[in-house]
């Protein structure tokens, strides 16, 4: 199966791909070789072992490397031999298969980063044969992958069978009605390392741990992710519960909750021309013709705090504008809708488990907030304000939007956490909805500048736009968040009347000389004509 | 798809056998219909665990996400961590830590364990169960459990049971002492079992007490173990048959 790349990693390189240790995007690249067999020996892949992964996954493969602190999920700790991505069932060990391809391919949503393009495949078979050595589960074990059956064509009414069979299995529960990690139990699960632990948005398939394929997913149904809350439904279907095509139904119905294709980023946000009038809120039916731009999202690891398990890992952008007034919709999920009190448990959890995550994060809840910005003025050339919130040398002009109480102020930024909001009325009205683990958010504006402080928006040119998210419940705030890099907010320019005008023009034009060239070719012709009567 | 748990002490069987004198091969148990093979005694072991101090306040879970497990309580229910009644101690596992004879083995009762959940607490909460011998998991809830296993010395399994009535089997190959089980959907729900190779274990009743009986005639360690107050060792003298006490006293603070 094919893994494209996580959106994510095409942001590392601007967001500081050296402080998480990962040089993904790698330019020099052993050369890609077919793998002829599996079989490694450990002897060298401890060399390997100690050189790349010990620094996540500590010296003795249990999970604590020294960058182990600043990540959720923590790194795999390879004692128990208890690996989430198998082929094989519930707490059993994984195939030598199962582990390669992890190590290969990387695990999307995860800091883990695939190595194929890194290490030889003689280097990744020995590494694989190196960790099993952590655990001593492996000595004389051969774990055997499941059978598995074939998945049945896909049909709408398949999709609506996955979708009975999310109720009857309770899938919700963890996962939320519409699949966005924000069901009733979400907020307290744990790990087998009591690290706390995300139910998956099932809505993101691109950031599936095992992949998010039809087929990858069933995989997980059957086999469970071990270490983790997910369970195996194997067993459901030997009580004769559902049977494994209703599985797979579920498999197909959970892949339908995300977009057809996984989301390209483009690095223009496009906002066309209203037909009539401009949409008067989040929920108005007109955003649904407005096509979505997609914007990934990762933890601000620059300045401190540093935040590397962001609730918010993408928003999806939509613009409009009518010549006069620019309207903007942002729309994320976030299971939780800050401050909640049934999030205070997930809080404390992760205010336990960062702890060495630049200092103590915060176990009250503050609000959701997204950060809008935008540089004041349009220059010329490439110079924008620092991506995080701006600086004092150049000022960033920001819509800062807080979910409690839910209001937008606008203001200029230079910093993260310094926020100078502009006196009087806001010139940005906004309206907020919650639902079902999804924010909409929407803002309004004139496209001239009621301060003069304030970027006047213009058609025709594109103007840098950047974006901030924190999640009151996840113990984000100013600083610790998830930050997005600039990307191009374009407005569409409208059309001038002689647009339409110089078409007719030059039609009758070309129409008319046209006639001017036939009539004087025939003239000539006639005139050739009566010449050569007359001569003869 | 079969879940395969070779049980270890089957493979010992064959070179145990009933060799010790006053060793009952193929006895039955009076507990569970258990059908024997190493030396057994005709002496019982009737204990006490006593609890010294205030007992903690077993915390009040909020069930108010689930009617259909709250409505089987009346007022709220609570965790039953510390079962303390007239300064007894209940949930407690005792078993034989050492003192068996070389070699000896037991093969596992043909009676499965029953590990319910019912009004989203697990049923019972503290057991004991051989190597070998089935759990049968049951869900008396008409709602969605996990049940997920968290060994060290064992492989773990994630199950899920989506309806009341729905029973599902499992083993473990090897002694370990607990193995805690765990509910994700209902973050508070803990059961925890005693992994043995031998019949010799038993769990203390609402009034502390609880009996060991058949062990041969010896001296053993005896340990005792709770989920929050740790462990308590102590030896005993088993005679040919008859009774012998022991007592067990725990104290607030972990040990």
């Amino acid at each position: 199966m094919t893994r494209a790349p996580a959106v994510r990693s095409a942001l590392l390189p601007t967001l500081g791909r050296a402080a998480l240790g990962l040089s993904l995007l790698a330019t020099a690249m052993p050369p890609y070789r077919l793998i002829a067999q599996e079989g490694g020996s450990a002897a060298p892949g401890k060399a390997v072992y100690e050189k790349w992964c010990a620094g996540c996954h500590g010296d003795n493969g249990d999970g604590f490397g020294e960058a182990a602190a600043f990540m959720l999920p923590r790194p795999r700790d390879f004692t128990r031999g208890d690996y989430q991505v198998r082929t094989t069932a519930s707490g059993e060990l994984p195939t030598d298969a199962d582990i390669r391809r992890i190590v290969d391919d990387g695990m999307p949503g995860t800091a883990m980063p695939g190595w194929r393009e890194r290490l030889t495949p003689s280097e990744r078979a020995d590494v694989v044969a190196y960790l099993k050595g952590f655990s001593r589960f492996f000595e004389g074990a051969s774990p055997e992958p499941i059978a598995f059956s074939g998945a049945p064509g896909r049909s709408a009414e398949g999709i609506e069978e996955g979708a009975r069979v999310y109720q009857e299995l309770e899938c919700f529960r963890c996962h939320g009605a519409q699949g966005r990690g924000d069901g009733a139990s979400a907020p307290t699960l744990t790990d087998d390392w009591d690290v706390p632990t995300r139910a998956a948005d099932l809505s993101e398939y691109w950031y599936f741990n095992g992949g998010g394929t039809v087929e990858e997913i069933y995989y997980r149904l059957q086999t469970g992710l071990n270490g983790t809350p997910m369970p195996s439904f194997t067993d459901v279907i030997e009580s004769g519960i559902i049977t494994e095509d209703q599985l797979w139904r579920l498999a197909q119905y959970v892949r339908s909750l995300g977009p057809e294709r996984e989301p390209e980023v483009r690095s223009v946000i496009r906002a066309r021309l209203a037909d009539g009038a401009l949409p008067a809120g989040p929920s108005d039916s007109a955003w649904e013709d407005v096509e979505p731009a997609y914007v990934p999202m990762v933890g601000q690891i620059i300045v401190a705090p540093r935040w590397f398990a962001p609730t918010v890992d993408g928003i999806w952008v939509q613009a409009v504008h009518d010549g006069e007034r620019v309207a903007l919709r942002l729309t994320w999920n976030d299971p939780s809708r800050s401050p909640d009190p049934d999030w205070q448990e997930w809080l404390d959890r992760v205010a336990a488990t960062m702890t060495d995550a630049d200092g103590p994060v915060p176990t009250t809840q503050g609000p959701d907030r997204v950060q809008v910005q935008f540089p004041q003025r349009l220059s010329d050339g490439m110079e924008r304000p620092y991506f995080l919130g701006g600086d004092s040398r150049r000022p960033a002009y920001v819509w800062r939007w807080l979910s409690e109480p839910d209001g937008v102020e606008e203001g200029l930024g230079t910093g993260l956490d310094r926020f100078a909001p502009f006196t009087g009325s806001s010139a940005v009205t906004h309206a907020a909805s919650f639902t079902d683990g999804a924010w909409t958010v929407q803002y309004t504006r004139a496209l001239a500048a009621a301060d003069t402080s304030a970027l006047a928006f213009v058609a025709g040119r594109a103007m840098p736009i950047a974006f901030y998210a924190a999640d009151g419940s996840n113990g984000e705030g100013e600083v610790r968040g998830a930050v997005s890099a600039w990307y191009q907010l374009y407005l569409d320019v409208p059309t001038p009347p002689s647009a339409y005008v110089a078409p007719v023009l030059v039609t009758l034009l070309t129409a008319g000389l046209g006639v001017v060239v036939i009539v004087r070719a025939q003239r000539r012709g006639s005139r050739a004509a009566s010449e050569s009567t007359e001569a003869s | 798809m079969r879940r395969v748990l070779v049980p270890a002490v089957f493979l010992l069987f064959a070179c145990a056998g009933g060799d010790q004198g006053g060793g009952a091969a193929e006895s039955e148990d009076a507990a569970g219909g258990m059908t024997s093979t190493g030396p057994m005694g005709q002496a019982t072991v009737s204990g006490m665990v006593r609890f010294d101090g205030a007992a903690p306040a077993n915390p009040t879970i909020d069930m108010s996400e689930e009617p259909t497990c709250a409505e089987k309580y009346e007022g709220p229910p609570t965790d039953p961590q510390a079962v303390v009644n007239n300064g007894m101690l209940g949930n407690v596992f005792v078993y034989v830590k050492s003192g068996l004879p070389d070699g000896a083995s037991y093969s596992p009762p043909s009676t499965p364990v029953v590990l319910d959940q019912e009004g989203c607490l697990y049923h019972p909460r503290v057991f004991g169960v051989m190597v070998g011998q089935t759990v049968e998991i049951r869900n008396s809830d008409a709602l969605l459990h996990n049940i997920k296993a968290v060994p060290t010395a064992n492989r773990g399994f994630n199950i899920s049971q989506p309806q009341a009535g729905m029973t599902t089997n499992r083993t473990f190959n090897t002694a370990e002492i607990m193995v805690p089980f765990e509910c994700n959907v209902h973050g508070w729900m803990r059961a925890y079992t005693g992994v043995t190779t031998h019949p010799f274990y038993a769990t203390s009743g609402e009034d502390g007490a609880f009996t060991i009986q058949g062990l041969p005639a010896g001296e053993y360690v005896l340990e005792a173990w709770h989920e929050l107050f740790g462990t308590r060792e102590t030896t005993v003298t088993v005679p040919e048959s008859g009774s012998v006490s022991v007592e067990f006293t725990f104290s607030p603070s972990a040990s």
